[in-house]
């Protein structure tokens, strides 16, 4: 099914590279390493693989990266956990990532930032930054993230691999430790389409405990993966290209990566996604509404962090302040306002009614064009520490991923160039609900005809 | 003084009988071990998803179609945001815009006429876990294993003017819950629960008065009793010139008075938003006429049916249909002693006054149909008496064995045998010389005397008829 080229790493060699890279990429946050020799032992074969830490794994921590989970341990796989396990992967501990996953540089994690492999001043991206990293450093071959604004597509980009967020339902949100249930998305990170098409459909499917899965048929995506994009529409949305806020860099590559397509045969068409600039203040809106909810539970009830206090109302109190990071507290803030009586409906229904806007305008693109076609990130991978105060230019990095969360549709990105700094440039490819397939067809015509998913980084 | 309107609108919450929760796998059953009927869902733990019971579900539609419903055509959940810890994810799935039915009603029988009460809104949650504090310890405890329990809530529009009212709407409902069985409405258990909004107003008055949300009512009674007690206490507020507060009063049954507990403005704003994790979907309207169709026949039909096909009375007609089970168990008797004002009168009789004594339905007695029947017919055919099938019924009751059983074992036999009676007579008036003369000396109730004596001898079981006979001839009065 695949070949030995895509997946070059045994557990052993994996915990190798870890013994000897991970404490400068900080991407990998728990390992047992006895446990992984032993199912190496029992499974020679078996893929490593590494898990964002927002997937619950049984009795193994699964923090969410915040200080409210620590010693969490869950009793039970998540339903993507089951499926890995039960096609043979090797666990190959918890990879880092933004608390809770509100970030876009991993830089909110308890566990202390998260580094890029291309350039350790940087960050790797977020919120799925650990699993990001530990594939394009070279710790596995493989990890799973989730994608609720562009977690997964964003730092692929910015670490120079392949992510992708697949249709909302195509994956199972069991035992995925929600932050924004109607937008979560579990998906692959590899080094090559081939990957992350194969681990795909491993962990797909419907799922009788989430009743947001889709009962569809869940094709075999390695199928899809033939050299050849002739006659295949591709749309290029004057809106993902602004004069202002898109990296000069990143707009070359983009614009080059077009015109590699058009040169295999795609054909291109200028299309427009008209509600696209409302797209961030309509998911800052969203997202925090059901995080705030979603993250309720934790008041030291019955797992995870508690501090002492007089009465129930002060250890809520004291737990919560002390376990939630500053990004985490102001997205609580943010979303129980939003829901307040006397604002609910001037800013989350509000925002349903646009989140309704932008998936009608990727319907309306989709009777023209098969994929479209967009940059992932505005920029390449910024310094650690840049815009840790500045949060607003942090939730801009989400720009041009966020809108298919909205609208539910799956999103790829794709090594696609790099910086004359030599910092990865992600291409993105956006498709029709449960049309994966296409998009890794031209994702992988795309690989199979340029170099950049060869280069590795230096480290 | 001025005359006052009462005004109560109630709110049941009612357990529904699925053998799971309404959004996981866990068993309902009552009384287990704390916690023992938990698992990721309900415990609320991160990472895990809600799913719909379907059962639940179909449960709700049948409720509120029995209740004259309409169905919504888009069922949504919603969730309802506050802290507390019995409520495992500090929120609750329920409905909110959005109930999955509306418009009903319910009629209740009040001082010989028929009232009905509108039905605002029926929709399903969650239940929360159960709260055990040790004040001396100064801990509290959580039991879930009530934690996410299928919980239907019906609310009534203010339609209701009297305590009795309320009490004949909770009846009415509960009977109709019953014969659907999609809930066993033990207030006890907790299983059928019911806060009240009253408030009074002027008679003629139109604007609503300031209501108080009742809490804390745990039977038909203490619905009643607080309703009275809180209708008193706002009249008397309102005929002494002072304003009533809109707050939520609790019921003190030991002290028989309702309590301030928390005003208007310590009103939790629930943040109510469309639950993400379980997604809307529309009921097939076959579905709905087909659940329709198999609804079982409800009381108030069932109550018109026994008046005019039986000829019961219509007290005793209401007390029958009251519970499937009696009304299943008087038709059962029916079909084999075809006497429904005697079966009646013994179910609404002596059998009642039995299942009460041991607080149970009659279905899960010992006592079956046939038992009944044979028995009348043993009255009938005057093999026992009334008196004596009075002491039958309890041995029915107790061990199953058939009513000829009973009596044949224990010898309750009426003595029919005009010798054997004979010398009992000659013996009872021997030693009762001066009733005898009495009786003859014209003092007829001499005779009902003697007859009591014979009875005592025989234990009630000479036959009434042949022993009259005997004693008056015995006598040689007319």
């Amino acid at each position: 099914m695949h070949s030995k080229k895509s997946i070059p790493n045994t557990a052993k060699s994996c915990l190798d590279r870890i013994s000897a890279i991970n404490e400068k990429l900080n991407a990998i946050i728990y390992i047992d390493t006895d446990k992984v020799l032993k199912n190496a032992q029992e499974k020679p074969s078996g893929i490593p693989i590494t898990i964002k830490d927002n997937i619950c794994v049984k009795d193994e921590p699964t923090t969410c990266a915040s200080r409210i989970l620590e010693n969490f341990k869950p009793p039970y796989d998540a339903t993507v956990i089951k499926k890995l396990k039960d096609a043979g992967f090797i666990l190959m501990g918890k990879a880092n990532m933004d608390e809770f996953a509100f970030g876009s540089s991993c830089e909110t994690s308890c566990y202390g930032p998260t580094r890029n492999p291309w350039d350790t001043t940087r960050i790797p991206g977020g919120s799925s930054g650990g699993s990001a990293c530990a594939v394009a450093g070279g710790e596995v071959p493989m990890a799973l993230g989730s994608d609720t604004g562009g977690s997964i597509r964003q730092p692929a980009a910015l670490s120079g691999i392949v992510g992708m967020k697949p249709t909302y339902g195509r994956v199972s949100r069991y035992g995925l430790i929600a932050f924004a249930s109607s937008l979560d998305q579990i998906g692959p990170l590899a080094g090559n389409v081939r990957d992350a098409a194969m681990l795909l459909n491993v962990i797909s499917g419907y799922d009788e405990l989430d009743s947001t899965s889709a009962d569809v048929a869940c094709p075999d995506f390695t199928q899809s993966l033939e050299n050849n994009v002739r006659k295949i529409k591709i749309g290029v949305p004057k809106e993902y290209f602004p004069e202002k806020g898109l990296d000069g860099e990143v707009k070359k590559a983009i614009l080059e990566s077009k015109d590699i397509l058009q040169g295999l045969g795609a054909e291109l068409i200028d299309i427009s996604l008209p509600h696209t600039e409302y797209a961030v203040s309509c998911y800052y809106i969203i997202a925090p509404a059901e995080a705030s909810s979603n993250l309720a539970r934790f008041d030291g009830d019955q797992y995870g962090l508690r501090k002492d206090a007089k009465n129930m109302i002060d250890m809520h109190l004291k737990t919560r302040t002390a376990g939630f990071g500053d990004e985490a507290k102001r997205r609580i803030l943010l979303g129980t306002y939003s829901l307040s009586s006397g604002y609910y409906e001037a800013y989350y229904l509000k925002a349903m009614k646009v989140r309704t806007k932008i998936k009608n305008d990727f319907l309306e693109a989709f009777k023209t064009c098969d994929v479209i076609l967009t940059p992932t990130t505005p920029a390449p991978a910024f310094k650690i520490g840049e815009k840790i105060n500045d949060p607003l230019g942090m939730y801009l990095s989400d720009i041009f991923t966020i809108p298919a969360n909205l609208a539910g549709i799956p999103g790829i990105s794709i090594p696609c160039g790099f910086t004359k700094g030599g910092l990865p440039i992600g291409l993105q490819l956006l498709g029709k609900p449960f049309d994966e397939e296409t998009l890794f067809r031209v994702a992988y015509a795309f690989e199979q005809n340029t170099e950049f998913h060869k280069r590795k980084p230096n480290i | 003084m001025k005359n006052y309107e009462v005004v109560i609108g109630l709110e049941a919450h009612v357990h529904l009988l699925t053998e799971s929760k309404a959004f996981c796998g866990c068993s309902t059953k009552f009384g287990l071990e704390p916690n023992s009927s938990t698992c990721p869902v309900c415990l609320g733990l991160p990472g895990s998803l809600p799913v719909l019971n379907e059962k639940a579900f179909l449960y709700a539609i049948k409720t509120a179609l029995a209740l004259h419903c309409k169905i919504q055509n888009l069922i949504k959940f919603d969730r309802k945001n506050y802290y507390y810890p019995d409520l495992p994810k500090n929120y609750q799935i329920s409905q909110y815009d959005m109930p999955l039915a509306y418009d009903g009603v319910i009629e209740i029988e009040s001082q010989e006429s028929k009232k009905k009460i509108r039905v605002k809104r029926v929709h399903l949650e969650e239940d929360a876990g159960k709260l055990m504090h040790e004040a001396e310890k100064g801990v509290s405890y959580v039991d879930f294993n009530r934690a996410g329990v299928a919980l239907l809530e019906i609310v009534s529009e203010p339609d209701i003017h009297s305590p009795e009212d309320a009490s004949a709407y909770l009846v009415n409902l509960k009977a109709i819950l019953k014969y659907l069985k999609v809930s066993d409405c033990n207030m006890e258990e907790g299983s059928l629960r019911c806060d009240a909004n009253i408030s009074v107003r002027p008679e003629g008055a139109k604007a609503l008065g300031v209501k108080a949300e009742l809490k804390n009512m745990n039977s038909f009674k203490a619905v009643r009793d607080a309703l009275s007690y809180e209708a008193k206490r706002q009249i008397d507020l309102l005929a002494a010139g002072e304003k009533i507060q809109q707050e939520t009063r609790l019921w003190n049954e030991a002290r028989g008075l309702t309590i301030a507990m928390r005003s208007k403005e310590d009103t939790q704003d629930y943040r109510y938003f469309p639950e993400p994790d379980l997604v809307p979907f529309t009921v097939d309207k076959n579905k709905i006429d087909q659940i329709m169709r198999s609804l079982p026949e409800l009381p108030q039909a069932k109550k018109k049916r026994f008046i005019s096909d039986y000829s019961v009375s219509e007290y005793d007609a209401r007390v029958l249909t009251r519970e499937a089970d009696v009304s299943d168990f008087f038709e059962a008797t029916i079909k084999t002693y075809n006497n429904p004002k005697e079966i009646a009168n013994w179910l609404l009789g002596d059998i009642a006054s039995l299942l009460n004594a041991r607080k149970v339905s009659i279905a899960k007695t010992k006592l079956k149909p046939g038992h009944l029947a044979e028995m009348l017919e043993m009255i009938h055919s005057e093999e026992i008496s009334g008196k004596i099938a009075k002491e039958v019924l309890p041995e029915v009751f107790e061990n199953g064995l058939s009513p000829k059983e009973i009596v044949r074992q224990k010898g309750l036999k009426q003595i029919k045998d005009s010798g054997e009676l004979t010398s009992i007579i000659e013996l009872v008036i021997k030693e009762n010389e001066k009733s005898t003369n009495d009786y003859k000396a014209g003092k007829k109730n001499a005779l009902m005397f003697l007859v009591g004596q014979v009875m005592k001898k025989t234990k009630g079981k000479a036959n009434p008829k042949i022993l009259n006979n005997i004693l008056k001839n015995m006598l040689g009065g007319k």
